[in-house]
């Protein structure tokens, strides 16, 4: 019981990770349609810019915040300067930019920090905490806690507030939400924008303990993939939820199934996503698409 | 004054001309219909107006030239337009899709909700409520209202009464009259149905083929010959 | 503006002529290169074909070659095969594999079939790792052995080959006949067929066309390329393991698709070409250390932005010169 509790706990940590990038990707999926492919690596530049601040002297929390700022204008300036161009073209078309983009940004990452991994202090210790006789990673909590705040920060801005409306009415309508003032184009450079921080959320506290290279979220972008389509693609709630949700799947899977142990995480991941798109592509709360003929 | 002038107005789809030289004015306060069959340029007429079609020519919007600007611009300067098919935002709340309209405007919106919901209970009692689940009257009367929120200068309507049921077009342009006549809000009203649109409009244009073929004071349109056979049916 | 049949002929000519002619000015390091840029330019021919002419887009071909270089070290190490027989199974188990997963590929629409793709060839070394009793795991299969001649040289009719020059003479004389093959392929009926179903589902139902086979034979055909690639990869680099073929691989092999032409074969080569020798252009901009992996991998990611940036607005300004009337 113990241990099933301390796989819970860290799976929900790691499904915080996974939820943060998956709701990126689902933002900008669904007010463009556009899966962006190069999250994972717009995420790792941001842990590295927030490494660099504090290989400055700059504290974790400041430096987290510095680095959340800079990376939504990263986000709005990747937005207006690659994506806006090619606005009208085929979503297929856009998603190989995306893909440009990735190389990009890995290219980029590496050519400045270079290659070799560096050890990232998180702003948590990873001594273990006892809660009710079990112990717990501190590290685990407080990324629990820093991914649901920063969530819920998001949701409040998309539901309480008139720029969240326009964000909204842009993704579901843009016609329509030109004919009311919206400036459409905006609220998608937005958009990107807000996905880079949720990225920059999840690098951030994922480096701690994946360590600081630039390859670093590659596998973690397909554990966002996974989340997003079992949560629905065009579901933000399916894209948290089904993030804790695989956090979790996949540590039990890997504690309790022998055979899968520990090396066929990505595997299991895998295996959710195909299950998930050929049994109900709509995932847990997304919309059921008409079937064409 | 006019507050809605178009002289010679072009515009296109592609390769294809849908307008091809509409000029009509609309005076301040007033409620003008324009009619034509199917294709005869009516939709993008308002479109050019709103500006989310591309026109050439002269569109005055109160003095000011306003031919080639976008539909947020148009927006900010006080035109409303619900097209075709009312464009609410489906999987958003009826109350959001009121606050939407407001959304050039800076200050409070409560009580702007009031006078909607005055004009249409029935919104209120939906005000959480997905407006895709609203009927087809209830979604055209979200859109009024969602007009209504702007407090417009200008109001284009785009064919209200399609697939409503005969009691529920008639609240609909009995509100629109009230709009008319105690806000004084301009509108301009595209409507197939003549006879409907001829009741409750001041003047009216009929359009043909992309150019402005009539136009006159609705009691002169009802009278006329050609207008009674080929849209009023008798 | 389509090039002609004419011009075509002329292209293929003078292209095999080249091959023929190179391996007797360039030095023996750039051979066995241009063996390499033989082996993309097979997998990106057979990319082109499910992407560009059947509109699935795959970012998983690294895993298709995989299957056939894993094919050929699986058969070399635990069988005792020579390498050139296996070269032919990796091209049928290539093709298995690709219709096996052509069909539930089916049912995923586009982006759907992107990701997918991608987890496939996220997941596939991990997968690779795990099944050692076959793959040899992390270490992999050393193929040294059962190669002809040896990594040392070869002798055909009477002429001695160095191993550099034998291997870019298999990789070639197997590319070029591949190449034709494709050609033929996609201006034959199935050509046309594959190319209606990508730009009209529904019309091309209407019109008969089976579109369910004709996407699946098209995965099949394309994944049978990727095998041949995969085996001939596994021979030029005398070995194979899990991470011989990494995302990346697949990554680059889109490029390479997409900047040599869209998708279409008659880029292939210039795709390959770009893949293999990003280190040598990269060299050529100031300021770059040529041993630093960043730079090379940024401006591969450039040219593909640029690319597709750039290509379109191009296309829509000559297309506004045209129908202006």
């Amino acid at each position: 019981m113990t241990e099933f509790l301390q796989q819970v706990v860290s799976g929900l940590a790691s499904g915080g990770i996974y939820g943060s990038l998956a709701l990126a990707v689902v933002l900008i999926y669904r007010s463009t349609g556009v899966v962006n492919f190069a999250q994972g690596e717009m995420a790792t530049l941001s842990a590295f810019v927030c490494w660099t601040f504090m290989d400055h002297g700059v504290a974790f929390w400041p430096a987290f915040a510095l680095t959340l700022v800079l990376s939504f204008f990263g986000g709005v300036a990747v937005e207006t300067v690659f994506v806006r161009p090619v606005q009208g073209a085929p979503t297929l078309a856009i998603v190989i930019l995306t893909i440009g983009l990735l190389i990009m940004v890995n290219g980029l990452t590496t050519w400045i920090w270079g290659g070799a991994a560096k050890p990232f202090d998180g702003p948590f210790s990873t001594e273990p905490i006892d809660v009710g006789g079990v112990r717990f990673s501190k590290q685990d909590l407080g990324v629990i806690v820093v991914s649901l705040i920063v969530i819920a920060l998001m949701w409040l801005l998309f539901s309480r507030t008139k720029l969240g409306l326009g964000l909204r009415a842009a993704a579901v309508n843009p016609i329509e939400s030109r004919l009311v003032g919206v400036r459409v184009a905006w609220m998608l450079a937005l958009g990107w924008g807000l996905a880079a921080v949720l990225g920059a959320v999840a690098g951030v506290m994922a480096a701690p303990s994946l360590f600081l290279d630039p390859n670093m979220m590659q596998t973690v972008l397909l554990y966002a993939f996974a989340a997003a389509v079992l949560g629905g693609m065009d579901s933000p709630v399916g894209a948290v939820v089904g993030g804790l949700l695989l956090g979790v799947l996949l540590n039990l899977v890997g504690t309790y199934i022998d055979w899968v142990g520990g090396q066929l995480r990505l595997a299991t991941a895998l295996a959710v996503i195909l299950v998930v798109l050929l049994v109900r592509p709509a995932g847990l709360f997304g919309r059921q698409a008409v079937q064409r003929v | 004054m006019s507050l809605l002038e178009l002289r010679d107005v072009e515009a296109r789809y592609g390769a294809v001309r849908a307008l091809h030289g509409v000029t009509l004015d609309v005076e301040e306060g007033e409620l003008v219909s324009v009619l034509g069959a199917n294709g005869a340029g009516k939709t993008t007429t308002l479109r050019a107006v709103s500006g989310t079609v591309r026109a050439s020519g002269d569109i005055v919007l109160d003095g000011q030239r306003v031919t080639r600007r976008g539909p947020e611009a148009m927006a900010r300067l006080g035109v409303a337009h619900v097209p075709e098919g009312r464009g609410t935002f489906a999987t958003l709340s009826v109350l959001d899709n009121l606050r939407l309209g407001a959304w050039t405007r800076r200050s409070a919106v409560d009580g702007d909700l009031r006078r909607v919901f005055a004009f249409f209970p029935r919104l209120e009692e939906r005000r959480d409520q997905q407006a895709g689940t609203l009927s087809g009257g209830e979604q055209q009367m979200l859109a009024l209202g969602r007009a209504l929120m702007a407090r417009p200068r200008l109001l284009l309507l785009d064919e209200p009464s399609l697939g409503l049921a005969p009691l529920v077009v008639r609240e609909i342009f009995e509100a629109l009259s009230k709009m008319n006549a105690d806000d004084g809000t301009t509108i301009v009203v595209v409507e197939q149905n003549a006879v409907l649109a001829l009741r409750h409009a001041a003047r009216a244009y009929v359009l043909e083929t992309g150019r402005v073929v009539l136009g006159g004071p609705a009691e002169e349109l009802r009278a006329n010959e050609s207008v009674r056979r080929s849209y009023l049916g008798y | 503006m389509r090039p002609t049949l004419a011009a075509k002929w002329v292209a293929v000519v003078a292209g095999t002529a080249i091959v023929i002619a190179l391996p007797f000015v360039v030095s023996q390091f750039r051979a066995v290169q241009l063996a390499t840029v033989a082996v993309y330019f097979i997998a990106i021919v057979g990319l082109d074909i499910l992407t560009g002419y059947s509109g699935q887009i795959s970012l998983g071909h690294g895993a298709l070659m995989a299957v056939g270089g894993y094919t050929t070290g699986i058969l070399m190490t635990h069988h005792g095969w020579p390498d050139l027989a296996t070269i032919p199974v990796a091209a049928l188990v290539g093709g298995a594999v690709g219709v096996a997963v052509g069909i539930p590929a089916l049912r995923l629409h586009g982006l759907y079939l992107a990701l997918a793709t991608f987890g496939v060839a996220v997941a596939l070394p991990t997968i690779l790792k795990k099944f050692d009793h076959f793959t040899g795991g992390s270490t992999g299969l050393s193929l040294f052995s059962h190669l002809t001649g040896h990594g040392v040289g070869v002798t055909i009719l009477g002429h001695r080959l160095t191993n550099n020059d034998w291997l870019y003479a298999l990789t070639w004389s197997i590319a070029i006949p591949l190449f034709l093959l494709a050609w033929w392929l996609v201006s034959s009926a199935f050509g046309r067929s594959i190319r209606a179903v990508r730009d009209n589902e529904l019309a091309a139902a209407a019109s008969g066309v089976n579109r369910a086979t004709y996407k699946v034979a098209a995965f099949g055909v394309s994944a049978a390329y990727a095998g041949v690639a995969g085996a001939l990869y596994a021979v030029v680099s005398t070995f194979v393991n899990p991470d011989t073929f990494p995302i990346t691989l697949s990554l680059y092999l889109l490029v390479g698709a997409v900047v040599g032409g869209y998708g279409s074969i008659w880029g292939a080569a210039l795709g390959a070409l770009l893949i293999q020798f990003l280190d040598d252009i990269v060299d050529v901009l100031p300021g770059i250390d040529p041993k630093q992996a960043g730079p090379r991998t940024f401006f591969f990611g450039a040219v593909l932005v640029v690319v597709m940036i750039v290509l379109p607005l191009l296309t829509r300004l000559t297309n506004r010169v045209y129908t202006r009337s």
